[in-house]
């Protein structure tokens, strides 16, 4: 018999372009807490997926009490006694818990001896008898859509607990819960434990991590860096673990000067309460100004709520003296700033339109002769201009854009925003899912834009990129500004420090 | 060079064939009826599909803006019938003894035009508002506007038919050019043109054209990149809302009477030529062209049909399985893309 009630051994798995993982190991002991940490996109999520049999390994193996496993797909992990409760709910609100938990594998019944039938009465029993067992006193026939985000979570683990698992992933579990509820979580995966359950459990929160977890294992850009005991582990040798990467010199030299302030943010607050709060930063002419923080730092959501996307509540934005007021994109826009979206698909490129029509969208009021037609060769002037400049590869400006690389695709959402002139622009991952080339001529372009005098906030998650193409850092750890640190003295350590500043 | 340059011209009709597969296969079915039944290649029945045709195109334009923002109006055909029921009860003759508001005056009808676009501007800011700003899907707004525009023209007509016309309204929309040989060029087809070219412009050239696709195309996208979806797509409805009311102004002059039930079903014949011409479901795609092909092979169809004596009642099914032909063969391009 094995010690370990699931090992995963020389695991490697490739997607276009990018090795996610790169011969990982991962050992469960029965009753411990296994925590899995890495920075984002060290490749934690796909190992699980791998597990869970989401995704399929391309090289190595799992075994469970010693014996070797293939596992197809998720209904084939939960029978196997995996489970996993994922980082982002997805409950039937509309339903009841009972139905949640046994969403699939109802109890079922013969009526009149041959007709099947869902048998409520032992479904809703075996959820009172479950809930109970995670610690919750609610009604089984209550809608999931009017439970608390920790309820409907005890709702999943509950659902984990009903397949009777051994192996119980929990993906970022705290992310989104009140201290209280924290505790109440920990309590049921004490008696987990207690069961003799292996619980892996992912998380950025170290404190969290030393606190109840037993092991600690350590990724980084997709390798297994060492697996160690919680207790000989602190917070700075983590963090080291997860960071320890070498800089190479993958950025252009930067000749901007900032200068005099020209957009400052006093007390930005969200409608939401769980996003970002009390944000104040100024921005100087010139200036790049790097945004770090961990998945859930509410970065994204900053942004698109000062570009007008998304609500707030309270908060003052000055742009060059005078304060504005942000109620759609349209305002920002109109006052001359920019925002290139992180979700290029979603909410970037209008896929069956043209290259010419995405390129002039934001600014086809310069275009128009008598101020109502739009002059076709502007719009052809403005195209050529820009695909000379940034390089971009394109047959023709008819072209759709969908049909282009992901980096031309960026260059030619850059040139958008560009064609308005604006004097700040709000970056978020601009080289997220770009080749290695393509990245470096947007690092060129940023620097560029800098020198000239505009006024550029990058959000990134590349530790690399905020410390090689930044003036200055601003770290964000859920919902608020955590920290600023000048690009000269920044290092990964220090952001990280800032970015797992939770309350 | 010259054999490279043939065969590049096959391919591209080829290419032409395969992606708008329900015109080729019709427009071979018109010729084929041609030859075999008598009289389908006459002037008089060219002149029939043209006047058909053009009515059919004014509402086709009206609801393409709905579809290429991946919305859809299902109140086309009643707002058409409203508006002939007002433009009918408006037109009616002064000494006509079946007057119906026999408060009014005898009517100018340029005054009664303008009205009647008027009303429906007020209809297409009812569904933008109901789409935009109450944020019903498109589907459902207008099939409930529909339904409720139905029922006002029931309660105005007092379900009636309307006749008595004045005679320059009847006349004026129904003049024609030229008759040689019983073929003619009727007027209407000239104002199908002239809005054909203008929405043309509008698609192309201006703004608001662009605006529209760009939300077809991705929505998200186009409210951050500045443009004013919720003002977009109002007007938007309310262009369709003229449109419609233009259609129905014409029609009941065309017909020589209105009623309530006057455009029934016109929406579905609209959708389905707007998707027969490469209208995309799915949003963001489709030509002014486009729609005039899709209108008109349409049209043929009902011709072709007429003329092989079917059962009209057959017509609705044919239409319906032509319909559901076409966007499915939409949706698997999409799909195949994908």
């Amino acid at each position: 018999m094995s010690e370990y009630v699931l090992e995963m051994t020389g695991v490697s798995k490739v997607f276009p372009g990018v090795k996610a993982l790169d011969n990982v190991q991962l050992k469960l002991r029965p009753g411990k807490v296994h925590a899995l940490m890495g920075e984002n996109g060290a490749g934690k999520s796909t190992l699980m997926k791998c597990m869970f049999g989401i995704y399929k390994m391309d090289q190595g193996q799992i075994l469970m009490d010693g014996q070797p496993v293939t596992i197809n797909d998720p209904m084939d992990a939960l029978r196997k006694g995996i489970a996993m409760v994922h980082q982002e709910l997805q409950p039937i609100p509309a339903r009841t818990v009972g139905e949640n938990i046994f969403l699939g594998r109802y109890p079922m019944k013969k009526a009149l001896g041959f007709i099947p039938m869902i048998d409520h009465a032992k479904m809703y029993a075996d959820t009172a008898e479950l809930l109970k067992r995670v610690r919750m006193n609610f009604d089984p026939k209550q809608k999931v859509g009017e439970l608390s985000v920790s309820q409907m979570q005890s709702v999943e683990i509950a659902k984990a607990v009903s397949a009777n698992c051994r192996v119980l992933i929990l993906d970022e579990p705290t992310s989104s819960l009140t201290a209280n509820e924290v505790e109440a979580l920990f309590r049921i995966i004490e008696d987990l434990k207690a069961e003799g359950v292996a619980i892996v459990y992912i998380s950025h929160k170290m404190d969290e991590i030393l606190r109840i977890g037993d092991e600690v294992t350590i990724m980084r850009d997709g390798k297994y860096i060492g697996t160690w005991d919680a207790s000989e582990l602190t917070t700075d040798m983590i963090i080291t673990r997860m960071v320890g990467r070498e800089l190479t010199n993958l950025y252009p030299k930067r000749e901007n000067v900032p200068g005099e302030v020209v957009f400052e943010v006093k007390d930005f607050t969200s409608i939401n309460p769980r996003s970002f709060r009390n944000v104040n930063f100024q921005l100087r002419k010139g200036e790049i100004l790097g945004v770090g923080g961990l998945v859930g730092a509410q970065r994204t959501e900053l942004m698109e709520g000062l570009f007008g996307i998304r609500s707030h509540t309270t908060g003052q934005i000055f742009y060059k003296g005078k304060e504005i007021t942000v109620n759609r994109p349209k305002d920002a826009i109109d006052q001359g700033i920019a925002m290139l979206t992180e979700d290029r698909r979603g909410s970037g490129i209008m896929g069956v339109l043209s290259v010419a029509d995405n390129i002039s969208i934001a600014s086809l009021n310069q275009y128009l002769d008598h101020g109502y037609f739009i002059n076709g060769k502007k719009v052809e002037q403005l195209v050529q201009d820009n695909v000379k400049k940034m390089n971009i590869k394109t047959p023709s400006s008819k072209t759709l854009i969908k049909s282009l690389s992901g980096g031309n695709q960026q260059k030619v959402l850059v040139g958008r925003w560009l064609a308005n002139n604006p004097d700040v622009l709000i970056l978020d991952e601009p080289t997220r899912g770009i080749d290695v080339g393509a990245k470096y001529e947007i690092y060129c372009i940023i620097a560029d834009l800098a020198k000239e005098g505009k006024s550029i906030i990058m959000i990134s998650s590349e530790m690399g990129e905020l410390i090689g193409m930044s003036d200055r850092i601003m770290v964000m750890c859920d919902g608020r500004v955590t920290g600023f640190i000048d690009g000269s003295e920044a290092t990964q350590e220090n952001i990280m420090t800032y970015a797992t500043q939770f309350e | 060079m010259e054999a490279k340059k043939q065969s590049g011209f096959g391919k591209k009709l080829i290419g032409t064939i395969t992606r708008n597969p329900i015109v080729f296969l019709l427009v071979i079915a018109a010729i084929v009826v041609g030859c075999l039944v008598d009289n389908f290649f006459s002037w008089a029945n060219l002149s029939n599909l043209m006047s058909n045709t053009a009515i059919r195109f004014l509402i086709a334009l009206g609801v393409s803006g709905c579809l290429i923002t991946k919305g859809t109006d299902l109140s086309a055909g009643r707002q058409v019938g409203f508006a002939a029921v007002i433009a009918g009860i408006m037109c009616q003759r002064g000494d006509y003894n079946g007057r119906l508001w026999k408060f009014l005056p005898e009517m100018n009808i340029g005054l009664v035009f303008i009205i009647v676009v008027a009303i429906g501007l007020c209809w297409g800011l009812l569904n933008g508002f109901i789409v935009t700003k109450l944020h019903v899907p498109p589907f459902i707004a207008t099939l409930g506007t529909q339904t409720i525009i139905y029922g006002i023209s029931l309660v105005i007509s007092d379900a009636q038919p309307i006749g008595g016309f004045q005679k320059i309204y009847t006349s004026l929309i129904n003049g024609r050019i030229g008759d040689v040989k019983g073929f003619h060029l009727p007027y209407l087809l000239f104002v199908a043109a002239v809005f054909g070219v203008v929405f043309w412009f509008i698609y192309n050239k201006m703004r608001f054209g662009k605006y529209m696709y760009a939300i077809g195309g991705n929505d998200v996208a186009a409210e951050v990149s500045g443009v004013n979806t919720t003002k977009t797509l109002m007007r938007i409805y309310a262009t369709a809302g003229i449109m419609y009311a233009i259609a129905g102004y014409l029609l009941a002059a065309k017909s020589g009477g209105a009623s309530a039930s006057m455009g029934q079903g016109y929406e579905l014949e609209a959708i389905a030529g707007c998707t027969i011409g490469g209208v995309s479901t799915t949003g963001g795609i489709g030509t002014v062209p486009g729609i005039l092909i899709g209108v008109l092979v349409f049209e043929l169809l009902k011709i072709i049909l007429q003329f092989l004596g079917v059962n009209p009642y057959y017509n609705y099914v044919v239409q319906g399985l032509v319909i559901v032909l076409a966007v499915s063969l939409d949706i698997r391009k999409y799909i195949a893309k994908k």
